[in-house]
């Protein structure tokens, strides 16, 4: 009888690794394969010349040496890191204020559902055609131009397109107003997991608001706020869409707001796959490492 | 005493006061843009050229009958985009359940092993295996295909992880032993009594896939490129690269406004799904 009982509980288990056959097949076909294919690539010459097809030849580290020495891979680098950190910057601050206002018991703020669906809406619309948008609205004689006219700040139409400053601050406000309803509702659940107690006692001890917030809520809000940080950078490295199709692909003016992922894309088009695998390699151990950091401190948070 | 406390009831006062106007200057300037949209796109070219005002005008109908009629194939392009997203939430929401429960219910022995190394791979980004992708897809005679599109969205570490959260909670192991003693077979009592129950989880990642895969344009614009398999961001991207300047504006508004607009719709009427499960499986208190 037990073993009998036994040998059906075996029999159900095997059902596990039945059911993760799905997964795990199309993790190896279309993740596995192409991240193994990438890195082989990333150590062969292999690009069109014109119409004459260069290799594949196994050339090393040479393609790694020629991205980091002689391209511009470290001003694309820059470019991207100007733009994740001048539109994170008054993302982070609006959803920090936001959080503590959502969350806080004193405030009891009305039409909490309306404003967080109003600051979400922005994170779902699709990226190229919120950039189009900005694209027109910003070109010369566009809507935005046609208002600073009329009310007198401008003499003549700004050319927004034409300065590194506004394309880079555009592209800027389009991630901040993209993201920080998403960072904004993610923070407020970290607000809301500390404990009611501990506010009210700093309240009594009459701590003023400001106190409370620099003292408590960010103290104990360090995790949540970590990841926010991490995966934000995470997608800043990823950043593609909203400059891409702002620019028509050219990074323009004088591609100042050209990123590593259009980069790469410039690449896979005119097919210089060896070039391609290397700058591929060199983001995936950028995001690893930012990734070790992340399941590092939120395993550091589940052990306590 | 009083006097505090009138002191503290006029302070909340104050700061609820600054709170209620930061936040409307902040909905102002979410929703600025769809307003100028909206606006821009019921208006004829010749209207747009002579500059902005906030009234509504009368030609959105004959817009999108331009922008219908017109070069790029809109709405091929929309139904392509809904092949491709909602099959893509239908495949990924069910094997991601599947994932989940294999990890959930069973007990073997590369059981820990196999739920670390999906949450290991959970952060790697498409865009850096988007080479070899390109070319697998190549050489197993896929490209202009939707299926490279779709089917890879099975294996979706995000979806899984939420899902087995949500299991944790909902999904009582009573259950499942319940339906094994009346003789209902593994795949059975998968299908009949667990995804029923992860209803509401399979729903809100079915919106979230839904719309990751209708935003996605950097791998769907390196896998399509003829004109009748293109999706949506594709076509935006196209319009950016034409000579705009020749277009009738109209029809640019009118196609920015088609690409967006339903989208805000389908949000306004499952808003209280989507802003809830933003964290409700992603983040741990």
């Amino acid at each position: 009888m037990t073993s009998n009982k036994k040998s059906r509980i075996t029999s159900y288990n095997k059902w596990g690794y039945i059911f993760l056959i799905p997964f795990m097949v199309v993790f190896v076909v279309f993740q596995l394969i192409p991240l193994v294919t990438t890195i082989y690539n990333s150590f062969f010459e292999n690009y069109m010349s014109g119409l004459k097809q260069v290799g594949p030849n196994f050339i090393g580290l040479k393609n790694y040496v020629q991205l980091l020495t002689q391209g511009d891979l470290l001003k694309y680098f820059k470019n991207t890191m100007i733009m994740w950190i001048a539109g994170f910057i008054p993302q982070i601050l609006l959803s920090l204020l936001l959080g503590a206002w959502f969350t806080n018991p004193s405030l009891k703020l009305k039409g909490q559902r309306f404003f967080k669906t109003v600051i979400y809406l922005p994170n779902l619309i699709m990226a190229s055609a919120f950039s189009m948008l900005f694209f027109t609205l910003f070109a010369n004689t566009g809507p935005v131009n046609s208002i600073l006219v009329n009310i007198g700040i401008f003499k003549e139409p700004y050319q927004f397109m034409s300065h590194a400053g506004t394309v880079r601050g555009l592209v800027a406000m389009m991630n901040c107003l993209m993201w920080f309803g998403n960072t904004t509702i993610l923070l407020m659940a970290g607000m809301m997991g500390i404990s009611d107690s501990l506010y009210e006692a700093a309240e009594v001890d009459g701590a003023t608001p400001t106190q409370i917030f620099f003292r408590i809520t960010l103290p104990l809000l360090k995790p949540i706020f970590i990841y926010v940080v991490v995966t934000s950078l995470i997608g800043g490295l990823q950043m593609f869409d909203v400059p891409q199709i702002l620019t028509n692909g050219t990074g323009d003016p004088m591609r100042t707001s050209m990123t590593l992922i259009m980069y790469l894309n410039k690449h896979l088009y005119s097919k210089n796959y060896g070039l391609a695998g290397a700058l591929s390699v060199l983001l995936l151990i950028l995001t690893g490492i930012l990734s070790l950091i992340v399941f590092r401190t939120t395993a550091k948070d589940e052990l306590k | 005493m009083t006097e505090r406390e009138r002191k503290e009831r006029n302070s909340v006062h104050a700061r609820r006061a600054v709170a209620y106007t930061v936040l409307t200057i902040i909905s102002f300037l979410c929703l600025f843009w769809f307003y100028v949209l909206f606006i821009n796109a019921t208006r004829s070219n010749g209207e747009l050229s002579r500059g902005f005002t906030a009234i509504p005008s009368t030609h959105l109908f004959e817009n999108l009958n331009n922008l219908f009629h017109g070069s790029l194939p809109v709405l091929r392009g929309m139904l392509n985009s809904l092949i491709i997203a909602s099959l893509s939430a239908l495949l990924s929401t069910y094997f991601s359940t599947m994932t989940a429960y294999a990890i959930q219910v069973y007990d073997f022995k590369l059981k820990k092993f196999l739920f670390t190394f999906i949450l290991a791979i959970m952060m790697i980004p498409t865009q850096v295996t988007a080479l070899g992708f390109v070319q697998l897809v190549r050489n197993m005679k896929l490209l202009n295909s939707f299926i490279p599109l779709i089917v890879p969205t099975i294996a979706a570490p995000v979806t899984f992880f939420y899902m087995k959260q949500y299991m944790e909670a909902n999904l009582p192991s009573a259950l499942i032993e319940a339906a094994r003693i009346d003789g209902a077979g593994e795949l059975r009592t998968f299908n009949s009594i667990a995804t029923p129950l992860m209803r509401p989880a399979i729903a809100v990642q079915a919106i979230f896939t839904f719309v990751s895969s209708w935003n996605n344009y950097f791998i769907p614009s390196l896998v399509l490129s003829s004109d009748n398999k293109k999706t949506l961001p594709i076509l935006i991207a196209q319009l950016r690269a034409a000579d705009w300047l020749k277009f009738d504006m109209g029809q640019v508004y009118a196609m920015i406004a088609f690409s967006i607009f339903p989208v805000i719709i389908v949000y306004l009427i499952l808003s209280k799904n989507i802003v809830g499960g933003v964290t409700a499986g992603g983040v741990k208190e």
